[in-house]
């Protein structure tokens, strides 16, 4: 019948479909994005090199410190202060506390939150232990400072803010690290 | 001269059809016969995943451990799921677009016959691989249907058995959706224009949109989750920087718009059988057409109301709360034209109509828990607990898989030419009708007072609702071997030959057709004129 026409109209569709299962990759980048500028899901936190020349504000707000292990990673993890007043404009170091009480060296990776979400968009770190990844050795037990202030132009309403980690195992650097082990074994 | 004569004397030196068994059903590029596999493999896994549900429902019959193991169940609740929303309920209504379209729109086939066969025969694969999964050593898909990361990622390697047969389901669905638009775009007889269309063409038209937008996107999901799991990316993952929220998002981008692709159909069908038990036109034909485009539109703009408890901010909330209320006017608008056109209309009650007048009782049952759900501030309470699994299972079971029963009764002499047994298609009915309100109606209570869902054992304050939930459940799946006894009967045994009409107030092209109709029909487009179109507006 119309036998021609249904290869434009097909051909419309599948380009339809293939656009959508593109979109369902495109969802990745587009949340960290709407993310990074909302501050949803509470990582909109900034990392600068150096703070510069801070603005010292009078106005100070609770900072709460949370600490929690993934259950794939067997280690005590906690912050050594449950909570701190703290000067918007104010560089601080916060200090958690890691220990590993196996018998051999585990890689471990922190991934941070900051609640309320709307917060995280003021919140600056200069320096962290979550940048990179972390090794500790057998029975080792290791001080991890994060330092970071709060800019004073916090919104009003936000009066306390809660700064919370959780440590993973790093899978991949684990695989690297154990491979390494075998090598210097073996030679 | 009539169309009725005119087709068959057309018909009658072109009525053959391939004498092989392999030839007629593996190679067939007619759409009736790949309608008619459509059917019988839905109905195959229907009884497949049916079976899944008993077991869910006898281990759930006392509090404790006594059947299976906790880690058999959770498969099963997951393999049940998936096999009844890809396997059962999608299907069916692929075979019933099969069946039908062509011959409600005065086509002679589908546009694209060969496609047509590709996409029936590979789902057969696809659940061959689904369900060998169960006999693997890491055991089936466990983590539940919506598969949400990190759970869903600890599973074992048969992980990549199930992403495969989601693939594969989705390629078909792409397929079928892309040939019910061109067939409906592309091959209308002379005079059939849109608005002149039967409603079930409209809802599958606007089904196979939302099947092509939608299923792409869980494949990528699903890609996703298989390169997390197999080659070390972390999308999900949120040791590596990624986020499991984020699947739930896009997870419930591909989810909500698939439950109205499970819905909408329905409302096609039931929107065919009312006006010809009542025996008068269909109150508000155009209404419908755009109450189903709006349902459609507000599906993509809801998702987030599955996951109210991630910790989304008060505006987010606030948003998906008020689109999801949102959805009860157009349906509401269905509601009210399905009981108007039944008002003061001359009504008998057939199997069909039974099953029709059932799912719109008891699918707005199922709504209206719907909306308790949508309050963002009542959802924390219900979340994941017996009320949600209540409310879905009222619009999939009396909702969606009525409206199959409905429709099969409805058109089972056209396909057939022989009518099958009104005596036990009531039987059926009524049995069917009360045995699921006792299996899912003491689920609300059992949710409400906080039973959480998936969950193998339950407190003790449980147990009489379960009891009571578990008798519907087996009287229930007990009742569907009737449906399958009242099919067979009326194909093989059967005495009683089904006019070109069957239903006395029947109207729409299909009935111009012999029952059962020429293995190719419509070669020549016939003429539309208001007697032999579904649906007249009635001027007000």
């Amino acid at each position: 019948m119309n036998g021609p026409s249904h290869g434009k109209l097909v051909r419309k569709l599948v380009l339809l479909a293939v656009g959508m299962f593109g979109f369902g990759f495109a969802m990745w980048p587009l949340y960290n994005v709407f993310c990074d500028l909302t501050g949803l899901g509470g990582r909109g936190v900034k990392v600068v090199e150096s703070a510069g020349e801070l603005q010292k504000s009078d106005r100070q707000v609770k900072i709460r410190f949370d600490a929690t292990v993934n259950s794939g990673l067997p280690w005590i993890f906690e912050a050594k202060e449950k909570s701190t007043m703290v000067s918007l404009g104010e560089m601080t170091e916060a200090t958690y506390m890691a220990m590993n009480p196996g018998n051999e060296a585990i890689v471990g990776q922190a991934i941070y939150n900051v609640t309320p979400p709307e917060a995280s968009l003021y919140f600056v770190k200069t320096e962290c232990f979550c940048f990179t990844e972390q090794v500790l050795q057998a029975n080792e037990t290791r001080e991890m400072p994060v330092y970071y202030f709060i800019q004073p132009d916090l919104p009003e309403h936000i009066k306390e803010i809660t700064l919370s980690y959780t440590f993973f195992r790093n899978e991949s650097a684990n695989a690297v690290a154990l491979a390494t082990a075998r090598e210097t074994d073996s030679e | 001269m009539s169309i009725e004569s005119h087709d068959i004397a057309h018909d009658d030196h072109h009525d053959h059809k391939p004498s092989g068994f392999l030839d007629r059903w593996l190679y067939t590029t007619n759409h009736k016969d790949i309608g008619t596999l459509y059917l019988v493999f839905s109905l195959l896994m229907f009884f497949i995943g049916g079976s899944m549900a008993m077991v869910i429902r006898a281990e759930l019959f006392m509090p404790g451990l006594q059947l299976v193991e906790p880690e058999f169940f959770n498969q099963m609740t997951t393999m049940h799921a998936l096999i009844m929303v890809f396997g059962a309920v999608m299907p069916a209504w692929v075979g019933f677009a099969n069946w039908m379209i062509p011959m409600m729109i005065g086509a002679p086939d589908m546009a694209l016959p060969r496609m047509n066969n590709w996409s029936f025969w590979i789902l057969p694969f696809a659940f061959t691989m689904l369900l060998s999964t169960l006999f693997m050593d890491s055991g089936g898909p466990a983590a539940g249907w919506t598969l949400y990361p990190p759970l869903s990622l600890q599973g074992g390697q048969s992980f990549a058995f199930v992403v495969f047969a989601v693939h594969m389901m989705g390629i078909s669905s792409i397929m079928g959706s892309i040939n019910v638009i061109a067939t409906i775009l592309n091959m209308r007889a002379p005079g059939m224009t849109l608005l002149k269309m039967p409603l079930f063409v409209w809802t599958w038209l606007i089904t196979a949109f939302l099947l092509i937008a939608v299923m792409p996107v869980l494949a990528g999901a699903v890609t996703m989750l298989l390169t997390d799991h197999f080659f070390g990316t972390s999308f999900f993952n949120a040791a590596g920087g990624g986020d499991p929220v984020m699947f739930q998002h896009i997870f419930w981008f591909f989810g909500h718009p698939e439950v109205y692709i499970m819905i909408l159909p329905a409302f096609g069908v039931v929107s065919e059988i009312i006006p010809t038990f009542s025996r008068k036109p269909l109150f508000g034909y155009t209404a419908m057409v755009y109450a189903t485009a709006s349902i459609a539109f507000l599906s993509f703009i809801v998702w987030a109301h599955h996951m109210f408890t991630v910790g989304m901010p008060l505006t987010g909330e606030l948003f998906f709360m008020y689109a999801t209320m949102l959805i009860a006017v157009p349906t509401g608008v269905k509601v009210f034209n399905w009981v108007s056109t039944m008002w003061q209309g001359s009504m008998t009650f057939e199997t069909p109509m039974l099953f029709a007048i059932g799912f719109v009782v008891l699918f707005t049952i199922g709504g209206l828990s719907g909306l308790m759900l949508a309050m963002a501030a009542a959802d924390l309470q219900y979340h994941d607990t017996y009320f949600v699994v209540a409310h879905f299972h009222y619009v999939l079971v009396p909702g969606s898989v009525f409206a199959l029963m409905a429709g099969a009764y409805y058109w089972l002499p056209k396909w057939t030419g022989h009518m099958y047994s009104e005596k036990w298609g009531k039987i059926h009915f009524w049995v069917s009708a009360i045995s699921v309100n006792i299996l899912f109606f003491p689920q609300h209570y059992l949710g409400l007072a906080g039973m959480p869902r998936r969950i193998p054992d339950y407190s003790t304050q449980f147990a009489d609702f379960n009891m009571i939930s578990s008798i519907g459940g087996f009287i229930f799946g007990a009742s569907q071997l009737i449906f399958v006894g009242v099919i067979v009967h009326c194909v093989y045994k059967s005495r009683q030959v089904a006019t070109g009409r069957v239903w006395e107030g029947a109207k729409g092209l299909e009935w111009t057709l012999s029952s059962p109709p020429p293995y190719h029909s419509f070669n020549t487009p016939p003429v539309i004129d208001s007697t032999t179109i579904a649906h007249v507006e009635e001027a007000h």
